[in-house]
């Protein structure tokens, strides 16, 4: 097994959440695992980036190569297409697609979505919306991507849901429930987009 | 053993404490801050009691670890690369009295400069001291060195330098570790006493002892188990690779690099082994994170056409390097890139919505409306990005303290008005000193101390000043009645910039306190 992930998003949204729960569940299959992550000032509403390398054997590099990347997850589109360069020719790039408009003259959407939709492989998911209706909060977008990403990584579903109990358990059932059903929505819809 | 998915600082820090760690000395800055925030959650440093408290700036933090050393228990000091310069007064002299102790200098620097001022290399510093200086290349040596050091140090009486980059102190991986920790030293003081007194007389004799140390420094090196000498059937090239860097020279050859390739984990650097390999190889590919510290020594001034690395054009001269840019120097295949999307936009950070720091320079710039030739010298944290838009508030941003000294400097040349605007935590790291001189020549400037409680651009870590910053104004000798307390709210926007109007015109010293809490820290102890 050999995957490598660059994780982009917005200082604040949480792709490391995401990168630490694949960390952890790869470490649980005896997967070799390298992650490397960005702090101090560039979190701070800056366009962030995270890699994540997965792999049987032992992994050299902390850093994915430019142009090799398996899989591109991107809670945010203008950050999918920054980052867009690492991904290989046929590379996943999944991405959410609520924009976070704290610059000016923040590109018009459709035109990110004309060249997001360019690449052989690409998954385009509104998990913020997504969120809301399952939920009923925005919160759980990170789920949801979970899910979609899982879909593309090869590792048992019954290990990320675990991760997410224990994540969650200080919270209460319900929250674990709805955190369980968002990313299972997130894993459907990465599915379906996949195949179609 | 056990495994456990670490960062290089976190590494770092539980080798430390396996190693038999008594205390960790710091100033929060990043790259570097994780390995105190490591060691004063952990389990068994709190069993233990290993010092764990953050210090006021790097060179208390040094003296610190030092006083610790001196009294024959292993300590650790941390910093980022720019703590060296202000620790240096005591790292170098450290190197003249020896240790008692074990102690472990760690320094974190920051190649392109991700989230500081410049990006000097450390290995210069150890050099500089005549100490050595160990490097891991990856989070399990990260983790396996401090037990090597702490013997080292204590062996040769003499700290070690830790260096780190970004990219290492950065990145989690799983570390196979020890499970168990050695126990800590004994107190014991020094057999000879008088070596910690420098008087030159003292000085002298120490310093003779310290160049006659560096034969067993160089011999340890080429004998050193970090300094590995890894041979290949290709001789037209050799690699001399460092640190991080040597794992993307495995990672463009897949592990299996046909050429020789030397590894140093451990300097001064090792001249056998660096014989051995200049002999045996046509070219030389120098391939180091940093600045080009191996590959100078190696050219000489007279240089070397041998010699390939950042200074030939082979790697990018400045920035961090990366699988890419090694793979290329190697003249091995990279696969064509996209260029960048037209559409694209730089998103620089900004500060938090709610940030009390917004509500500062709102009313600073409505104040400055009335002097048209008010500077503001700015300094380190959150509110540095007070320079850009919508703020475009400050004109400088330098080292830790400088707002203030330079504002006096400005006046002394005659600029009025000169506006130094300071955080809490970097007012009590290095601003102090500067607002004694401007005491004691009534300097007509204008400090601003935005108090948000808080170390805040590194996480959020305790700041020993607070509580203390009037009471610290006032013992330092500025005048009661021009110490003002301000709450930045967006209520109270006219009345503060008044305030602080009304003490720029005011031709002497004074120190507005601009407190609000930190909305993360806020934020953090509602969810507790």
């Amino acid at each position: 097994m050999k995957s490598d992930l660059v994780l982009a998003g917005v200082g604040g949204q949480g792709i490391l959440t995401i990168a630490a729960i694949i960390g952890q569940a790869a470490v649980s299959q005896n997967i070799h695992v390298k992650q490397s992550e960005v702090h101090g000032m560039a979190q701070r509403g800056g366009s962030v980036v995270a890699h994540l390398r997965l792999s049987s054997d032992p992994i050299a590099s902390d850093l994915i190569a430019e142009g090799t990347a398996d899989i591109l997850l991107s809670m945010e589109p203008l950050e999918a297409l920054r980052h867009a360069s690492y991904l290989k020719s046929d590379g996943v790039l999944l991405t959410n697609t609520t924009p976070v408009v704290n610059i000016d003259s923040y590109p018009e959407m459709d035109k990110i979505t004309a060249e997001l939709k360019h690449f052989k492989r690409t998954v385009i998911l509104d998990g913020d919306a997504m969120a809301q209706t399952i939920t009923g909060s925005a919160r759980a977008v990170n789920m949801i991507l979970l899910g979609a990403v899982s879909v593309f990584l090869d590792m048992p579903s019954e290990i990320f849901i675990e991760i997410i109990k224990k994540m969650f358990a200080r919270k209460g059932d319900a929250i674990v429930e709805a955190n369980i059903k968002a990313y299972k929505a997130g894993q459907s819809s990465a599915r379906a987009a996949s195949q179609g | 053993m056990s495994k456990k998915l670490l960062l290089g600082d976190e590494a770092l820090a539980q080798g430390a404490i396996d190693a038999g760690l008594s205390a960790c000395y710091a100033y929060p800055g990043t790259p570097s801050t994780e390995i105190m925030e490591y060691v004063s959650q952990s389990e068994i440093a709190i069993q233990r009691n290993i010092h764990r408290e953050w210090s006021c700036n790097e060179k208390v933090a040094m003296e610190e670890g030092l006083g610790m050393s001196y009294s024959g228990k292993r300590a650790m000091v941390c910093m980022k690369h720019v703590g060296m310069n202000v620790a240096g007064d005591g790292f170098i002299n450290s190197a003249i009295t020896g240790t008692n102790g074990g102690l472990i200098v760690a320094a974190a620097d920051d190649p392109s400069m991700h989230s500081s001022q410049n990006e000097q290399d450390s290995r210069f510093y150890a050099q500089f001291a005549m100490i050595p200086c160990l490097e891991p290349s990856n989070q399990q040596e990260a983790y396996d060195m401090p037990q090597y050091a702490f013997e080292l140090s204590e062996k040769l009486q003499t700290p070690i330098l830790f260096r780190l980059t970004t990219r290492l102190s950065h990145s989690r991986a799983d570390v196979e570790l020890a499970g168990t920790a050695n126990v800590q030293n004994d107190m014991h003081l020094p057999e000879n006493p008088s070596r910690f007194i420098l008087l030159p007389a003292i000085a002298k004799k120490n310093y003779q002892r310290h160049c006659e140390k560096q034969a067993e420094f160089l011999r340890l090196s080429n004998e050193s188990p970090w300094n590995r000498y890894e041979d290949g059937p290709d001789h037209k090239l050799g690699i001399l690779t460092s640190s991080i860097a040597y794992n993307y020279v495995q990672e463009a050859y897949n592990g299996k690099c046909p050429h020789p390739v030397l590894k140093i984990s451990h300097y001064p650097l090792p001249d056998k082994k660096l014989a051995r390999l200049m002999q045996e190889c046509d070219k030389i590919l120098v391939v180091e994170e940093g600045m080009p510290f191996i590959e100078t020594q190696l050219l000489g001034p007279l240089g070397n056409a041998k010699i390939l690395g950042r200074l030939s054009g082979a790697l990018p001269r400045t920035g961090e390097l990366n699988p890419r840019f090694v793979a290329i120097a190697c003249g091995l295949p990279t696969p064509d890139l996209l260029s960048a999307s037209e559409l694209m936009k730089i998103r620089p950070p900004r500060l938090c919505k709610g940030c009390p720091h917004i509500n500062s320079y709102e009313a600073l710039n409505e104040a400055k409306k009335q002097f048209p030739d008010c500077k503001v010298f700015g300094d380190i944290g959150c509110y540095t990005l007070g320079a850009l838009p919508p703020f475009n508030a400050i004109s400088t941003c330098v080292d830790m303290g400088a707002s203030i000294s330079m504002a006096k400097g400005a006046a002394d040349a005659g600029l009025y008005p000169a506006v130094a605007v300071i955080g809490d935590s970097t007012f009590t790291h290095s601003g102090m000193t500067g607002v004694l001189d401007a005491v004691w020549e009534n300097s007509p400037i204008t400090i601003i101390i935005v108090d948000n409680y808080t170390t805040g651009m590194t996480g959020g870590q305790d700041s020993l000043g607070t509580g203390k910053l009037e009471d610290i104004c006032k013992g330092l000798g500025v005048p009661a009645d021009h110490i003002k307390i301000i709450t930045p709210v967006p209520a109270n926007h006219t009345e503060n910039s008044a305030v602080i109007a009304k003490e720029m015109a005011w031709k002497g010293l004074s120190v507005i306190i601009s407190r609000r809490e930190c909305i993360q820290t806020l934020r953090k102890k509602k969810k507790k």
